[in-house]
């Protein structure tokens, strides 16, 4: 473990506490470090409540994307034509403001968990897809040829030597697709819902309780973390051999 | 018998415009080759780079077929269908996930052959090619002239009787390169096929082969075809004698 990471956020953390506590400054504009985590355990039975809500659209959305985006990644690295027909539309929704979105879809999908499932899927789907494209895209000429010579057909090209060549690729839109997954489904929710960690944001700004915002956002930040080291870790068993070494940094 | 007879090949590229390619500007990179290759004989190609050396070995191997003139292979005309060869470039191309067996398999593997069967045949081969011992390893384990070794091997058991060589040992140090030189000759004297090696390297292409075929540069014809003398089983001395420099004369003479 590198522990200059964490010293420098300890410092910071100090930092915070001492200035917050020097300075008298209000709660509801800056609460300190300590204060934080007491809101988080005074209100850790309401903040669970929000958080299983907040974790089972993310999850869902992500189950999605990854199933999904695997499957279309797949096809546009496969077919050509495929690819140049449908890359510049998915850029395209990557455009569009998902605050203006998302609002629509509460429309489209109404209150409940839809909308917010198909939000963090608009987020979670692009670089899945065009990460595991890109990588069976980039292809050794020569590996190709000589898989040929010995007679294999495109598929098999594609199983024996680009598939788990592009394997690192999509790993690597996993990641981001992981840490986009919680903070997806609470901005769908700061649009409209009745549970989850969005909504217990919105009411804890809208009365002031600046200190169970921050124990809100910890939340989030944890989770996301989370969930990026749990990618992190089914790549590590997955790519274990396919870079040079059998070491991914 | 004549295995392979190629009779005035020539080849264009239409460089295309985001290479810096005018419009449809076509580029030569072979003129009128023609040449004829014996059962069980060593050929080598020997060239400066950019003389489409690499490209006539890959109209060989059956994966270009857009040249004007003919090859015929086992007389098959290869513009028409495709013999099956063995085909090894510069690069080793062992896939990093796979053990130096399961590498070694590939052939057999995407031919659908049995490969308890395959194994169990390639085995003693191992021995022969210095890799006895390193069966399950992982190719980054290995030494680069290991890991040519094992993508030789890997060639071996391909199916077919020609061997066709894009410069196997151009990215090994020269200490290595000459220790591979001397133990393909060893393997090739056991396990006969017609080979075809290209290369730019005068010393190697005389130490190997029963004949060298010198190309011009861009674009490329033969220019000259000359036999190598030296009995075999041969050794690294022949490369002192006078013999030798008779040869690598007459090669420097004919590449200008």
């Amino acid at each position: 473990m590198d522990w200059l990471p964490v010293g420098f956020s300890l410092a910071i953390l100090v930092t915070w506490y001492v200035v917050v506590t020097w300075h008298d400054v209000p709660e509801f504009i800056l609460p300190s470090p300590v204060k934080v985590i007491e809101e988080l355990i005074g209100s850790w039975d309401l903040l669970l409540e929000h958080t299983l809500v907040t974790i089972s659209e993310a999850f869902l959305g992500l189950f999605i994307s990854i199933v999904l985006g695997t499957a279309i990644g797949f096809a546009m690295g496969y077919f050509e034509t495929f690819r140049r027909m449908v890359y510049p539309l998915f850029v395209m929704t990557q455009t569009v403001p998902l605050f203006v979105l998302a609002p629509l879809f509460i429309l489209w999908f109404g209150f409940g968990i839809l909308p917010k499932i198909v939000v963090v899927f608009m987020v979670c789907f692009f670089p899945i897809a065009v990460t595991f494209a890109q990588g069976l895209v980039q292809s050794d000429s020569g590996m190709d040829d000589l898989l040929s010579v010995m007679g294999a057909t495109r598929w098999k090209i594609f199983r024996i030597s680009r598939i788990p060549q592009a394997l690192p690729h999509l790993f690597s839109g996993l990641k981001i697709a992981a840490t986009y997954g919680i903070v997806g489904a609470v901005l769908a929710e700061w649009v409209g819902a009745q549970k989850g960690l969005g909504v217990f944001m919105t009411r804890a700004m809208k009365s002031f309780r600046t200190g169970v915002l921050f124990a809100d956002v910890l939340i989030i930040v944890l989770l996301s973390m989370l969930l990026y080291k749990a990618v992190e870790w089914v790549e590590r068993i997955v790519c274990r051999n396919i870079t040079n070494g059998g070491k991914i940094t | 018998m004549e295995q392979i007879v190629a009779e005035n090949v020539s080849k264009y590229y239409t460089v295309p415009p985001e290479k810096g390619g005018r419009n449809h500007e076509r580029l030569q990179v072979l003129t009128n080759v023609s040449f004829r290759v014996e059962r069980n004989e060593f050929v080598s190609i020997l060239g400066p780079s950019g003389c489409g050396k690499s490209t006539l070995l890959r109209m060989l191997a059956g994966l270009d077929r857009d040249y004007e003139g003919t090859i015929r292979m086992e007389d098959v005309d290869l513009k028409k269908n495709r013999v099956p060869v063995c085909y090894m470039l510069q690069k080793d191309h062992l896939l990093p996930w796979r053990t130096l067996m399961e590498n070694v398999l590939l052939p057999a593997e995407i031919e659908g052959a049995d490969l308890k069967k395959e194994a169990e045949a390639v085995r003693p081969m191992l021995r022969e090619f210095g890799l006895e011992e390193f069966e399950n390893y992982r190719p980054h384990a290995l030494s680069g002239g290991m890991r040519q070794r094992a993508a030789l091997l890997r060639t071996y058991r391909m199916r077919g009787d020609i061997m066709l060589l894009d410069e196997p040992f151009g990215a090994l140090d020269e200490i290595t390169r000459m220790q591979m030189q001397d133990w393909l000759l060893d393997v090739w004297g056991k396990h006969r096929k017609t080979v075809v090696f290209v290369t730019h390297n005068i010393e190697e292409a005389i130490l190997l082969s029963d004949r060298v075929l010198v190309m011009s540069p861009r674009p490329g014809t033969i220019v000259k075809d000359i036999r190598i003398d030296f009995q075999r089983p041969r050794n690294r001395d022949m490369l002192l004698g006078s013999q030798f420099l008779g040869y690598k004369k007459d090669i420097l003479a004919s590449l200008g």
